[in-house]
């Protein structure tokens, strides 16, 4: 037996990876820690279903490996997983009443890759439905709440979303890390809203096989963890070529751990002069200023470039992701799975299906699904879709032009603010909440990888985050780049237990 | 283009999405705001410009025509709300 080990829960991956292969703690010892702090934050309304009887088996299996030598980085390591993956036999719900009752008989390729790895799954995380919002308040189990509070002030923040259940788990230490996805900033906001990692790898590195599908061209799972070499261990368990997936890319994927060599010497970083918008707070624009003074510090060259399309990225965005996501929720519709609603005397399909999806979705994804119906209607298609199309065209070709004149990386705030309570955007209309990706969407309009570092707090005592824009397929660089941010930056900062 | 009430209704049919007569304003209002926001794109030069079909330029794999699995009925309908007979189960669909 080895000795009880406390507070394992806020271990990193690579700290517990290394104690675990030394035999400092077991699998199990290091779940149980998970298992007891997940029960201790019920008041987050992170977890939506706990799996501890599956945790255990896992972790048991994974103390087996280890007493037999065969230990991949991710054996043992207790995470969450986002409510968005299929996990076999345990409710995958994607947050919607729509899947009320569903429990999937296939397991995703992502939770299969890291369960054959060695990984224990603790329980399902919540998200927004659908992964539809940037905080986490269309959930169908309710709004996840932030760890973290303003100095002296006891007001629920929002941890961001759409995977605020990730981001606000792994924050408060309930996991070692966690599993998001990202269409539009989904994986970013959080982590920045919440002081952690998280990375969205190039459309194509992770297979989508078995992940609810929003949008199909801009869905992307990636991990969130306490650390950018976490992310590093984890991408690479959870990256890869699946037949599944046609769009998965059959390219090998490198050890990113190794490519986090802390060396970024006469590495060009851009700065998109687009980024500064008016009105930006201007504690988010000294914290780029910071972060550009770190990165000269190692070495990098820091270098004005323009991305002339960036304006037109939100509003491509939301032409682009609710025309893809009325096609692809229209598959729920009462029939195969999921919630049907109480039929009257006479009614037939049509108000089968029309109750069955006024009764399922929420009102943001109604909305989406709405607005996709109509820029993909007949007259409309050209006006709205095939031009969006056109834009999002452009301002991939923005960051080509950037990436050919030899920029490696570009750095731009994560957030335009720091987390906002919970409530306070309620009566403001949607676009105000879809301004919260301003500064991500464009990364997953053009397919690039894109990270969020914590860097550094506020005048009120919450973290900020700055994103680092990769070249497709260069995840390993790109880390190389948050590493060098998160080592100059030292932020250490945890939330102060409240829950 | 503002969303009128009979386009809002219309647009939720299409989406076959039950909405109350008395919530169409309100609805028509929330699409109109949307769809003024996207009018934005109006002011960019497309001109020559292809959509993007596939954001990262990668041939699509092909695979043998063959059947992989199959034998599944119980799993395929495990999670169906009215399952008969080894069907799903529907309303009357045909007179």
């Amino acid at each position: 037996m080895t000795a009880k080990v406390t507070g394992a829960n806020s271990w990193t991956i690579a700290a517990a990876r290394d104690a675990l292969r030394k035999g400092e703690i077991s699998a199990v010892d290091l779940t149980m820690s998970c298992l007891t702090a997940i029960d201790a934050g019920d008041a987050l309304n992170a977890f939506v279903w706990k799996t501890p009887e599956i945790a255990l088996e896992q972790a048991r299996a994974a103390d087996a490996r280890i007493a037999g030598g065969d230990v991949p980085a991710m054996c043992g390591i207790p995470l969450g997983i986002k409510d968005l993956f299929c996990t076999k036999g345990v409710p995958s719900q994607a947050a919607s009443n729509i899947l009320k009752g569903f429990r999937p008989e296939y397991e995703s390729t992502v939770t299969s890759k890291l369960f054959d790895a060695g990984a224990v799954m603790l329980g399902k995380l919540n998200m927004d439905e659908f992964a539809m919002g940037s905080s986490n308040e269309t959930s169908c189990y309710g709004n996840v709440v932030n760890p973290w509070q303003r100095q002296g002030s006891n007001v629920q923040l929002t941890p961001g979303g759409s995977s605020g259940g990730s981001a606000s788990a792994v924050a408060a230490d309930l996991c070692l890390a966690a599993t998001g996805t990202d269409t539009g900033g989904s994986i970013r906001q959080p982590a920045a809203f919440t002081g952690i990692v998280g990375i969205k790898p190039t459309y194509g590195r992770v297979s989508r096989w078995g992940i609810v599908a929003f949008a199909s061209s801009l869905d992307q799972a990636g991990p969130m963890t306490k650390t950018v070499r976490d992310a590093a261990i984890m991408l690479g368990a959870m990256a890869g070529h699946d037949p599944k997936d046609s769009t998965s890319a059959d390219i090998p994927v490198p050890d990113f751990e190794a490519a986090l060599t802390g060396d970024i010497r006469g590495k060009v970083i851009g700065i998109p002069r687009e980024y500064r918008l008016d009105g930006m707070p201007q504690e988010i624009e000294a914290l780029w200023l910071q972060g550009i003074a770190m990165l000269k510090g190692a070495g990098a060259e820091v270098r004005d470039i323009s991305l002339p399309h960036t304006k037109y990225a939100l509003p491509a965005y939301y032409v682009i992701a609710p025309a893809e996501a009325s096609s692809n929720l229209a598959r729920y519709d009462g029939v195969r799975y999921g919630h049907r609603a109480q039929l009257s005397a006479g009614d037939g399909i049509t108000e089968m299906y029309e109750k069955t999806r006024a009764e399922g979705f929420g009102p943001e994804v109604q909305r989406r699904i709405m607005i996709g119906t109509y820029v993909l209607s007949a007259g409309f298609y050209d006006a709205y879709y095939n031009r969006a199309r056109k834009v999002r065209a452009l301002i991939k070709r923005d960051f080509e032009r950037v990436f050919a004149d030899g920029v490696d990386a570009i750095l731009t705030p994560a957030t335009p603010s720091a987390a906002f309570g919970l409530g306070e955007m309620s009566e403001a209309d949607p676009i105000q909440m879809y301004l919260n990706d301003i500064f991500t969407v464009t990364v997953n309009l053009a397919g690039l990888p894109g990270i969020a570092v914590p860097v550094g707090l506020d005048r009120q005592g919450l973290p900020l985050g700055l994103q680092l824009i990769g070249r497709p397929w260069e995840e390993g660089p790109l880390l190389n780049c948050a590493h060098v941010l998160e080592s100059s930056a030292g932020f250490v900062a945890k939330a102060k237990k409240w829950w | 283009m503002a969303i009128d009430i009979d386009t809002a209704r219309k647009v939720a049919k299409l989406a076959r999405i039950r909405v109350e007569e008395g919530d169409l304003p309100a609805l028509a209002d929330k699409l109109s705001g949307i769809l003024g926001f996207m009018e934005q794109l109006n002011e960019v030069d497309v001109t020559g410009v292809e959509p993007m079909t596939s954001v990262t330029p990668m041939r699509l794999k092909s695979r043998a025509d063959v059947v992989t699995d199959g034998d599944i009925q119980g799993q395929v309908l495990k999670n169906a709300p009215d399952a008969r007979e080894g069907f799903f189960a529907v309303p009357k669909v045909v007179e």
